[in-house]
């Protein structure tokens, strides 16, 4: 690996990293979301510095560079990333029409109670 | 079936742009089961179907946006089970489900002979759907029949009827609320619920629509084939143990 290549990526890592803690820090990203962010980017980062790790899974895994190592485990990461949102949007869709549902329970509750005002609701 | 009996029956009956006709559903509810509560679910509808099926004697409940078919069915259950309704029916708005069919649906269910009785076109006097649904409709047959043992000829209807058990067992996220049908069926055969079928009167959709248009029929393959493969490989339900999705919504 070249060594502007190797400070482009180390560089690449700490931006990310920092970027990450900082939305965390200000609270727009929530701390379940940043772990497959930051865990990736100090494996990047450990990748980079310990070019013959690189090199090794490189050879474990069949792939022909250690770059292509490297995309590899970034659509890895962003398959991982896709799949995690999708399991929490399948949970928040549930939340939200059990919520709607409670809502609209609720509103037809309070209109029949409007409607027929007496000491005790009506019972079927 | 006497009007007492009745009484403990609730109606639901999900609704989407059906003003026209959700009067005279209601009106024909009414005259089959007399004493019954009759809900519609009105499931965000850009019509006057809210203000027709009250002026027709309904209880309406307003979903807050479009959520389908499956949600609003599911949002009648729960209003079933916060108010104690010991049986409920369903069918559709849209005048395909006669509702002089309902006490001869609800019978098994209140002498307690099934736990579902689900209306069948096919033992009926009904329409015959077209080609490309009769044959998704013996796929779904065949492989209701092969997961459960059991041959009931219609696995898609929308028309049917159970007790409160399993009431309860569907106001949970058990539910399939995107198209609840052979799925389901499985489900409630491995959470040890009895069905039976009963011959029902369904009519063709007058206005041809269908929530099986587009796109959908594809989308409606893919999903139940998924549905029904996970549903096998999940382990049966202990129904004794779910809890009540409605303890926190007050009763009357």
């Amino acid at each position: 690996m070249l060594e502007s290549q190797k400070i482009f990526a180390l560089i690449t890592c700490c931006l990310v990293f920092a970027y990450i803690v900082n939305l965390v820090r200000t609270r727009k990203l929530h701390e379940e979301y940043s772990v497959l962010w930051l865990v990736t980017s100090l494996l990047m980062f450990i990748l980079v510095l310990r070019y013959e790790w690189l090199v090794s899974i490189t050879r474990l895994i069949g792939a022909g560079l250690p770059t292509t190592t490297l995309f590899l485990c970034s659509i890895i990461f962003l398959t991982l990333a896709a799949v995690q949102f999708s399991i929490k949007i399948s949970h928040l869709t549930d939340q939200v029409k059990n919520l709607a549902q409670e809502n609209a329970l609720l509103r037809a509750e309070v209109s029949q109670t409007s409607a027929n005002p007496g000491p005790e609701k009506d019972s079927k | 079936m006497t009007s007492k009996n009745h009484s403990r029956s609730l109606v639901i009956i999900p609704a989407y742009n059906e003003e026209k006709r959700i009067a005279a559903v209601v009106a024909g509810v009414r005259a089959a089961v007399p004493g019954a509560g009759i809900v519609v679910i009105n499931d965000r509808s850009r019509d006057g179907t809210a203000a027709a099926a009250r002026r027709a004697g309904a209880i309406v409940i307003s979903h807050p946006f479009n959520m389908g078919y499956g949600v609003a069915v599911q949002t009648g259950y729960k209003y079933a089970l916060a108010n104690h309704y010991d049986f409920l029916v369903q069918l559709d708005a849209d005048g395909q489900h006669d509702p002089a069919c309902i006490p001869d649906l609800l019978a098994p269910v209140v002498t307690g002979s099934t736990d579902v009785a689900i209306g069948s076109r096919f033992l009926g006097k009904s329409y015959n759907p077209p080609l490309a649904r009769r044959v998704a409709m013996a796929l779904f047959r065949r492989i209701v029949f092969l997961a459960t043992g059991k041959f009931l000829t219609d696995t898609t209807s929308g028309y049917q009827a159970f007790n409160r058990n399993v009431i309860r067992f569907f106001a949970t996220d058990i539910f399939p609320v995107d198209y609840p049908d052979a799925d389901m069926l499985i489900t409630l055969h491995r959470a040890g619920f009895r069905m039976t079928e009963v011959p029902v009167r369904m009519f063709e959709n007058s206005e041809g629509k269908s929530m099986h248009g587009g796109l959908k029929p594809v989308y409606y393959m893919y999903k139940m084939l998924l549905s029904i493969g996970v549903t096998l490989m999940r382990s049966r339900v202990k129904t004794n143990k779910l809890s009540n999705p409605c303890a926190t919504t007050r009763t009357s």
